[in-house]
Order: C-alpha cells, then sequence, then structure tokens
C-alpha cells in the first residue's frame, strides 16, 4: 500500500496528524513515541561510514534499493532525533529516486519543526534530508550510466 | 570601586533584573529563563545603549581623526582600556591589547611568542579541561615545531592532579596554558601555585580567562601570569570584543601578528617600523563600537559590585546543586571543592540533546553537547552533558523551574 502513495500524501498525512495537537509538548509526546518505536539499526550498520554528521547527537543512515526504489533504515543515540527520522523513512523510504530527490519535504515546517528546533540541531536534521537525497542520486547515476 | 561595592551591601536581583532586557521576552510561551551564562551573557541596557550612542552620535575612526567625532571616538575607546586595565588590575595600560575575544588572544600568542620561542623537543603543559580553543592553537604549534603537548591529569571530581602536573615540568617545559575556571565543569583552578611551579622551571605561563574574569576578582601582579586572555561577551559585555593582558616585557619582545594600518610607524616598500604597544598588536581599524560598549560592561560589574555578583551567584550554585541531587538518575559531572556557578550533569539512560529540546519547549535556556571540551568529556566516558550556568541575574525560582522542568522531561523520555 505505502509504496502506491506519493511523497505529498505521505507529507499531508503527517501534517493533519499534527494539526491535532494542542500543544507543543504533545507534539513531543508523539515524536518521542515515534522515536521509540522506530526499529533498532543492526549493530554491523553502526559504523563511522555510515554517520551523519549532526552537532550533537549520533545518526547512522543506510539504503537499499528494490525494484527501482530506495529503502532507508536509520537510528540515533537521541530519541527525538530519533522520531524525526521515523518520519523522514515514513515519507521517502519506498519511493522512486526522481521522487526522492525532488521531494521539498514541506511537512517538516508545516508541523513546526524547522522554526522549533535550534538552527544547530535543524542542521543535523537537514544532513539527514541530504544524505537521503544523496543516496537516491547515487542510485540514479549509477542506473542511468549501466543503460 | 570599592566605595560602590560598600555602598551596595547586597544584591536586589529584582532591581538588576530590570536592566537586562531580554529578560522580558518569552521563549515557546514562557518567560525566558536563560541558564547559558557560560557560552555568552545576557547584556544590560547600559551596554546597549552606548553601542547605538556611538553609531547615533560619534561614529568615527580612532586613532588617526582630527576632527570632533574622531577625538570622541578614541577617548572613548581608549577609555575602555583604562577600565580594563583597572579590572584585571595590570601595570600598565600598554599590557591591555584588544583582541576579539579569549581564542584570539590565545592564538595571538601561540603565532607570536609561541613561534619565536618554540622549538623542536620542547614541551608545553596544559590540561585535561580545556576548551578546544587552549588546546588547538598548541597543537598546530607543536606540529609545527616538533614540540610535545603534555596534559595535566585530572581526578574524579573534575579537579587538576597538582602533583602530576609537578611531575610533568621540566627544563623542557617552555609554555604552560591553563584555563582558570573550567567552562564544562566550573572548577576554579589553583592558579597561583600553577604559575608559581611553572616559574620556578623557568617556563611562561598563559591563563585562559574566559570563564573566570566573570566571576573572580582577577589581578595579574598577583597571580603573577605572564600571559591573561578574557572576552567581554561573557562579561555582559558585546561580542567580538577581548582583552589579552602580557607582561610588557613579552609584548615588546614578541613578533608582531597581524600586519596592517594601525600598528605600524613607518612605511615604506624597504621596511616598516611598527608601532608602540599597545598598538602594535592592533592592526587595522579596530571594534570601535563594542571596544566602548565594553566599559558599560566593566562599570555594571563594578557598580554591583564583584563580591555581590560572587556571592548571590554562589548561593545559586548551591541551591541548584542541592536540588539536582534531588532528582533519581541524575549525576553532575564536576563536583571540585572550588567551583564557579556552573552545573554539568547527566541523567540516566537520558540523551543530552533530547533534555535540552524539552527544556527549551519550556522556555529554559541551557547548554547541551560536549561544551568544545571533548577530551574533558572523554575523561569521563560521557560524549557530553547537560549545563546550567548562573549569571547576576539568574533566581531561586528560575532554578525551581528548572527543576520542574526536568521532572516533566523526565516524565516525557521515560
Amino acid at each position: 500500500m505505502k509504496g502506491q502513495r506519493t511523497i505529498e500524501e505521505i507529507e499531508k498525512e503527517i501534517a493533519e496528524e499534527f494539526s491535532l495537537f494542542d500543544s507543543w509538548d504533545d507534539k513531543y509526546e508523539y515524536i518521542i513515541d515515534l522515536g521509540k518505536k522506530l526499529p533498532p539499526l543492526e549493530d554491523q550498520y553502526k559504523m563511522d561510514e555510515n554517520r551523519v554528521r549532526g552537532c550533537q547527537s549520533i545518526v547512522w543512515l543506510v539504503a537499499d534499493h528494490r525494484d527501482g526504489k530506495i529503502f532507508y533504515k536509520a537510528e540515533s543515540d537521541a530519541v527525538i532525533v530519533k522520531g524525526l527520522i521515523s518520519m523522514l523513512i515514513r515519507v521517502l523510504s519506498g519511493q522512486s529516486p526522481d521522487d526522492i530527490i525532488q521531494a521539498k519535504l514541506n511537512f517538516i515546517q508545516q508541523i513546526g519543526m524547522t522554526t522549533h528546533l535550534a538552527q544547530t540541531r535543524s542542521n543535523g536534521l537537514l544532513a539527514m534530508v541530504k544524505q537521503m537525497k544523496n543516496f537516491a542520486l547515487a542510485y540514479k547515476i549509477k542506473n542511468t550510466a549501466k543503460a | 570601586m570599592i566605595a560602590s561595592a560598600t555602598i551596595q551591601k547586597s544584591l536586589d536581583v529584582y532591581s538588576i533584573r530590570r536592566q537586562f532586557p531580554v529578560l522580558n521576552r518569552e521563549v515557546k510561551g514562557k518567560p525566558l529563563i536563560y541558564f547559558d551564562n557560560a557560552a555568552t551573557s545576557q547584556k544590560p541596557q547600559s551596554v546597549i545603549d552606548a553601542l547605538v550612542n556611538y553609531y547615533t552620535n560619534y561614529n568615527a575612526n580612532v586613532h588617526r581623526g582630527i576632527h570632533t567625532l574622531a577625538e570622541e571616538a578614541t577617548l572613548a575607546f581608549e577609555a575602555t582600556r583604562d577600565a580594563a586595565q583597572q579590572f584585571i588590575h595590570a601595570t600598565s595600560r600598554e599590557e591591555i591589547i584588544f583582541t576579539r575575544g579569549t581564542t584570539e588572544g590565545i592564538n595571538l600568542v601561540a603565532y607570536t611568542w609561541g613561534r619565536q620561542n618554540i622549538k623542536a623537543g620542547d614541551e608545553i603543559i596544559i590540561s585535561t579541561m580545556e576548551h578546544h580553543s587552549n588546546i588547538v592553537p598548541w597543537q598546530i604549534l607543536c606540529e609545527e615545531k616538533g614540540a610535545v603537548l603534555k596534559v595535566i591529569p585530572i581526578n574524579d571530581e573534575g579537579e587538576l592532579l597538582l602533583d602530576a602536573y609537578k611531575k610533568l615540568l621540566s627544563q623542557k617545559t617552555k609554555l604552560v596554558s591553563v584555563v582558570h575556571v573550567s567552562n564544562a565543569l566550573g572548577t576554579i583552578n589553583p592558579v597561583k601555585q600553577i604559575i608559581d611551579a611553572a616559574h620556578k622551571t623557568g617556563a611562561v605561563v598563559l591563563i585562559d580567562g574566559a570563564q573566570s574574569a566573570v566571576h573572580l576578582d582577577i589581578n595579574v601582579q598577583q597571580m603573577d601570569c605572564d600571559f591573561f586572555a578574557f572576552s567581554s561577551h561573557k562579561l555582559y559585555g558585546p561580542t567580538g570584543m577581548g582583552v589579552l593582558y602580557g607582561k610588557k616585557h613579552f609584548l615588546e619582545a614578541m613578533p608582531v601578528f597581524h600586519g596592517g594600518g594601525e600598528m605600524i610607524k613607518e612605511v615604506s616598500f624597504e621596511k616598516t617600523t611598527y608601532n608602540d604597544l599597545p598598538y602594535k598588536y592592533e592592526a587595522g581599524t579596530p571594534n570601535i563600537a563594542d571596544a566602548i560598549a565594553f566599559k558599560s560592561a566593566l562599570d555594571f560589574i563594578n557598580e554591583t559590585g564583584k563580591d555581590n555578583i560572587r556571592q548571590h551567584e554562589e548561593e545559586l550554585l548551591h541551591y541548584a546543586t542541592k536540588q539536582l541531587q534531588q532528582i533519581p538518575g541524575l549525576k553532575i559531572i564536576g563536583t571540585a571543592k572550588e567551583k564557579a556557578s556552573v552545573v554539568s550533569f547527566v541523567i540516566d539512560n537520558l540523551h543530552p540533546q533530547d533534555i535540552g529540546i524539552l527544556l527549551d519547549n519550556r522556555g529554559i535556556a541551557v547548554r547541551t553537547g560536549h561544551h568544545c571540551a571533548q577530551p574533558l568529556m572523554h575523561r569521563f566516558g560521557i560524549t557530553g552533558t547537560v549545563r546550567a550556568s548562573f549569571a547576576v541575574y539568574n533566581t531561586k525560582e528560575e532554578i525551581d523551574e528548572l527543576i520542574a522542568g526536568l521532572q516533566k522531561t523526565i516524565k516525557m523520555l521515560s
């Protein structure tokens, strides 16, 4: 089912879920809950080359591809970051490289996370998005070269 | 200074708070509680007014102009030098070099005195609790010269091991560069003992005063340090301004740092003669506005009285320490006997970043992370802490809010 929905549709869904919350505490409780539920990344992937450089927390990100779609797995040592990762995976995982590269990811702004997280931490989030897009780009270039 | 300290017997924190306009604002719908003072302190209205007044009424370049504005700007600019000299009890105003801050002050010594005096095989001693600003310039110098960096170890309380330090000292030791007050732990180091021991072996001593200048009485003559660097922005003054104190004979003998205008006497394409102290080290148009406003910050501290400030901050430190210790799973990192108003802590199974985000959500500004002291974090086997650092305008009620915020945070994260 998930693979059939577009990135925009999933973003809209997340924005709608967040619109139900009255307070920042509720939003964060939800994000923390998502973070706790994020499946742990296997230890074999937790190596330096899979690390996304954020300021304060460690993020490991790996990507795989099946049938022309990109699939992501990631983890962090900080739970709020894990919650944010969980949403990014929900939006981008299982999508085509082109859609991932072009994704605007407006939902981050719509749910108030760009303004709410300070610049340094926000940069960590942006670094994560950039890395996810880089994987899609690398896959695309490799396949174009083959063709 | 003495008179004002005597007149104002105790500190009225609420009248102090009224002088800091930023404390009126809200963050996330809650009144701002600012506990990131070790990173930078907030500015009183008098400092803000001094900046505005300069740009509004007498903006001019200093020292060379003969017109009225240039004269007024120069007088105000140089008045800060006198105030800074008095503030740290330097022998003469020529020993006060204006810098961009502590980091630039340390780098100035590394690039001038260091390059002139450090040779292959020489040793430089720093400590485990240094800020990266007091590590990296010496690493660069050591690499360039083939010198060796030695590190004073600390105990579990976050205190320097002085016996180990004395064993590190030898004829090879050319420089000891140590922090006065640790930004990450709050430890106040016994700099007098460190300096005296270094001088016995003939080593030169630099004291990183970034954190100490705002809390402690600084008397560079009594301390007998050879260099002392500090920043304006941690002393209620503007950013981008700092002071490097150096004993005159060192400053006279050292080569110049940056070349350009202001630091020269005469220039021909064959040869340049350099200006006298302190201008020899102040190439280019200086940070005039911030230098001028820095005097207002020093005036604020003098008028409030350093004793009063210290007493107030000590009360906050003791209160916060006691309250924080009640929280299950919380461990304070840095429990030295002599401490400035900094409390660093970790909480079992919780990431400092998560705690910081959720406290910010309640309007409470703390610092989280490694505090630019990664080797120190490594010593304690952690990657970072949450740090609350207190200033003259903080209150016990704000600490109560921090405790309540932490309890709520722990509940949300557990």
